[in-house]
């Protein structure tokens, strides 16, 4: 069996569930990530997979073996550090060389393969230089040449970017996830920012005090939240309020028609503001007249507050308009998101 | 605002001048070729000659020189050894804070009080073994002792700002306990351990009420050698001891200061 | 305890670790406990025995030296002992404040200097430091010799006799502890000046605040750490000191620190000179709660 297992974890620190009962399968291959808010319990999830955490139980199981009571030093993973860990006092050759020196592999094969890894990673001017030398990106890369360079089974990154600035974060992301691509090797990331996780994963795992509480690939997660919290946290949604009977789900905006009919009463439905359309007449279903109170010009976008509601919408063609402005809101039934829990 | 740039700069100068004049005036009266009185009679520099015709002298000199460098070696080692047990282990709090003050007690009880306490313990001890005649072992024991808490506070501040993470990632890169070890703890603690090691030097060299309590006749060193010449005449020979001994500080401090800027700034 | 954890990355049950551990622990901490804590607790014992006709211990215990400590002795009471202690605490309050008066202008006047010199300045007040204060204290002979201005200058004014030195005198204590002290306080003061941040006193003289209260509401609170280290550092060794008063107040002016150092020397009365150390310990124990209950989490070292 290839891949990655996870079944029936849980930790405690004290009191504190840090992760409860998590079982999760890792394809071979692909990129996966944990994204949740700090303290929900991801990068314990991913230490423990390093075997940097002890487990109080529930079994790990990587291509069909058993690794749950294997040290750190047995298991054919390596990991990103948050700081990047690099060894201070080695230049960059031996930071990357040192996996494969402890290893005790013979000094020629290590030139090789570090110098290769080095050249991929386009830091092969940087050799005999020190880790205070170079830049946070430099350093990020070399962290990930040092894991690389023994050709882990399951590259483990915790919250790699989180030191980077914001322009550099956005196209290092897409490099990442390039280079996943072109080795084809099991990528797990941890990180609370949803854009990174929308940008690189193949499937993203949301998680919460402790728990999964969804996964799937980011179109899945993003477009069919399951929950208020999934919602809320991958983007901003409106979130509305009301029951549904007679095919019909009656809110205090209006009465919309959904898609599917829900499997509850009385619940929520999400839909975000860039799902929103504005139009100059009555659209055929949903449509709501609206007032707009509030607006906000973002260069690629207009960002726009309307009552009743407050509803966000998020637009990027409608642009001559103005504060007091009536309009119509076309929700079409198929950008209506059914939250079911 | 210029008032007081112009006050506190001539403050500064004037609290220079009060720190260093007594030092300065000692370095000139050891050059001034007169035994007796405060006028200058001309630049000499046979008073530093005589020094090392002077047999009490010269054995003080190697007396010194022994209880520091014996005393910094064991020191260190029992230091260092001590920091990284009191560090990587998950000692229970209460315990953490126990050792914690026993490393504390050399820093903040008075040298005078730990002196007496080496005094009566050495009298007990006498009574088990002559060894323990006042001399150069017990000054070297009571050396040991309080350079010890200094090399593992030390250590330990060093070991504190290493971290963790370092060690899992060697960890995580296949390193056995000796590996790491060998490659990663004991390389990045070196300038804490050098550094501790030239603190516990340079308490040694300087201490002088230990010593002086703990002292036999035999092991007198520099410093109380300085102090028993001068309580019964100040003489030019003396002036030239302490500037002597008052250059080695110098360059010791600049080395230190060197070292710790060298590191700081990897 | 037998349960695996993981540590520091390394898989291990925990009676391994905790076997590895004492492995570390005991020959520094035996070291320590042997001569450190044991000789201190002996000492306590000590200070309640008694003195033989020929400066032998004796072992009747008794509360005899903590009497005559306050004063209590065979002719009565006398305040002498308790002199002593008050003027060493006193010293020592007076050379910490005004060590701190002159570590102020003087961590001024290098943090103002340019990165380059600035280090040598700091080397230039670190110096002193590390130099044997033995040789510290003798200077001071030099200065307060008879030909000297100082003297020649107390002498017109009739303070001293003409041909006579200014040591042993109060004074001469004064002078040689305040120069020992100095670089205890301006040391850690100054890393607290370093680090400074100007934008607040500039805000603050923006406000028209006064001299006064720019130092008390924008520079004090931010030399604080620095300046609590520095006074502890002065304060409690300099309650015990030994070799300034010795040297430059002989018997006109002792502190505590003779005192101990008599019944160890000429006196042979290690248990009064262990009831001594014991008063020494209460007053440095007294401070140092003084010290943590305003200054929780200021670290000494």
């Amino acid at each position: 069996m290839k891949g990655l297992q996870l079944r029936g974890i849980n930790k405690t620190y004290g009191n504190v569930k840090a992760v409860e009962d998590v079982s999760q399968e890792i394809h071979s291959g692909e990129f996966f990530t944990l994204l949740g808010p700090s303290g929900c319990g991801k990068t314990t999830l991913l230490r423990m997979i390093a075997g940097l955490e002890l487990q109080d139980s529930g079994t790990i199981i990587l291509e069909g073996e058993e690794i749950t009571a294997l040290p750190a030093i047995r298991r054919q993973i390596n990991t990103v550090f948050q700081s990047y860990a690099l060894f201070p006092h080695l230049n960059i050759f031996e930071n990357v060389a040192f996996g494969l020196r402890s290893r005790k592999v013979p000094g020629p094969e290590v030139d090789k393969r570090v110098k290769k890894t080095l050249e991929m990673l386009e830091l092969g001017q940087m050799t005999k230089r020190f880790p205070h030398q170079l830049s946070g990106g430099q350093n990020q890369r070399v962290a990930l040449a040092r894991a690389l360079v023994n050709e882990p089974k399951v590259l483990l990154l915790d919250e790699p970017m989180s030191a980077l600035d914001a322009k550099l974060r956005a196209q290092v992301q897409v490099e990442l996830r390039r280079l996943q691509q072109k080795l084809g090797q099991t990528f797990i990331l941890v990180t609370h920012d949803q854009d990174e996780a929308l940008v690189v994963s193949d499937r993203i795992a949301v998680m919460k005090d402790g728990k999964i509480i969804q996964f799937g690939t980011p179109v899945e997660v993003y477009e069919s939240p399951k929950n208020k919290f999934v919602a809320e946290f991958l983007g901003t949604a409106n979130l509305i309020e009301g029951t549904y009977h007679d095919g019909q789900f009656h809110t205090e905006l209006g009465i919309f028609e959904l898609e599917k009919p829900p499997s509850w009463k009385k619940g929520l439905i999400a839909i975000r503001p860039e799902w929103i359309r504005i139009s100059d007449t009555k659209p055929d279903k949903n449509g709501i007249r609206a007032t707009v109170t509030e607006m906000i010009y973002r260069g690629t976008n207009l960002d726009l507050w309307l009552s009743p509601g407050p509803i966000r919408l998020r637009t990027s063609t409608y642009k001559n308009i103005q504060i007091g402005d009536q309009v119509w809101l076309d929700m079409a039934p198929k950008e209506i998101a059914v939250l079911n829990e | 605002m210029r008032k007081i740039n112009l006050l506190v700069s001539i403050t500064a100068i004037c609290t220079m001048v009060f720190l260093y004049i007594p030092l300065l005036s000692v370095a000139f009266f050891s050059v001034n070729d007169t035994k007796y009185g405060m006028v200058w009679k001309g630049f000499t520099l046979d008073w530093y000659l005589k020094l090392f015709q002077n047999e009490m002298i010269l054995h003080a000199a190697w007396n010194t020189l022994v209880l520091a460098i014996v005393s910094t070696i064991v020191s260190t080692l029992l230091g260092t050894i001590l920091a990284i047990g009191m560090d990587r282990f998950p000692w229970p709090r209460k315990m953490n804070t126990t050792l914690d003050l026993i490393l504390h007690l050399p820093v903040i009880i008075p040298d005078i009080i730990f002196a007496a306490a080496m005094v009566v313990a050495f009298g007990f001890l006498r009574a088990l073994s002559s060894m323990f005649e006042p001399g150069l072992l017990n000054m070297i024991i009571a050396h040991i002792t309080f350079q010890t808490a200094f090399v593992a506070l030390v250590v330990r501040s060093r070991l504190v700002s290493i971290g963790k993470e370092v060690e899992e990632a060697a960890r995580d890169l296949y390193a056995d306990t000796t590996y790491l070890l060998l490659k990663v703890t004991l390389p990045l603690l070196m300038p804490g351990i050098v550094a501790g090691a030239m603190l516990a030097f340079t308490l040694s060299l300087d201490d002088f009420v230990i010593s002086f309590f703990t002292a036999g006749p035999d092991s007198v060193t520099l410093p109380l050698y300085i102090y028993a010449a001068v309580r019964r005449v100040v003489t030019p020979q003396i002036h030239a001891l302490s500037t002597l001994v008052l250059m080695v500080t110098i360059i010791m401090v600049i080395c230190m200061e060197r070292f710790t800027r060298k590191v700081n700034i990897k | 305890m037998n349960k695996l954890l993981i540590w520091y990355g390394e898989l291990i049950t925990g009676k391994k670790l905790i076997k590895r551990g004492l492995l570390f622990l005991t020959p520094g901490m035996l070291w320590l406990i042997l001569f450190l804590v044991l000789p201190g607790l002996i000492l306590v014992v000590v200070s309640f025995a008694g003195r033989g006709a020929y400066g032998e211990l004796v072992w009747e215990f008794g509360l005899g030296n903590y009497k005559r400590l306050i004063g209590y002795g065979i002719f009565g009471w006398t305040p002498d002992y308790l002199l002593i202690l008050w003027r060493s605490v006193w010293v020592a309050v007076v050379t910490t404040a005004l060590s701190v008066l002159l570590s102020y202008p003087l961590c001024f006047y290098i943090a103002r200097k340019p990165p380059r010199t600035r280090y040598l300045w700091l080397t230039i007040v670190i110096i002193p430091f590390w130099t044997n204060m033995v040789i510290r204290t003798y200077a001071w002979f030099l200065i307060l010799a008879p030909d000297m201005p100082l003297a020649k200058l107390a002498a017109f004014f009739k303070f001293i006799a003409p041909g006579m030195p200014l040591y042993p005198s109060a004074f001469a204590v004064y002078l040689g502890m305040i120069s020992m002290f100095l670089p205890f306080v301006a040391l850690p003061l100054f890393s607290s000046i370093e680090r400074l941040d100007w934008t607040l006193v500039e805000a603050a003289q923006d406000l028209y605040a006064s001299n006064t209260r720019v130092f008390m509401h924008a520079i004090l609170p931010q030399t604080l750490p620095g300046l609590s280290v520095g006074i502890i550092l002065t304060l409690v060794p300099a309650m015990g000191m030994f070799v300034v008063p010795d040297l430059l107040g002989g018997a006109k002016y002792m502190l505590v620190g003779n005192l101990i150092q008599q019944q160890f020397g000429t006196s042979r009365d290690w248990a009064f000179g262990a009831a001594i150390s014991m008063g020494l310990m209460v007053l440095t124990m007294f401070s140092l709660y003084l010290y943590k209950r305003r200054n929780k989490d200021i670290d000494l070292l």
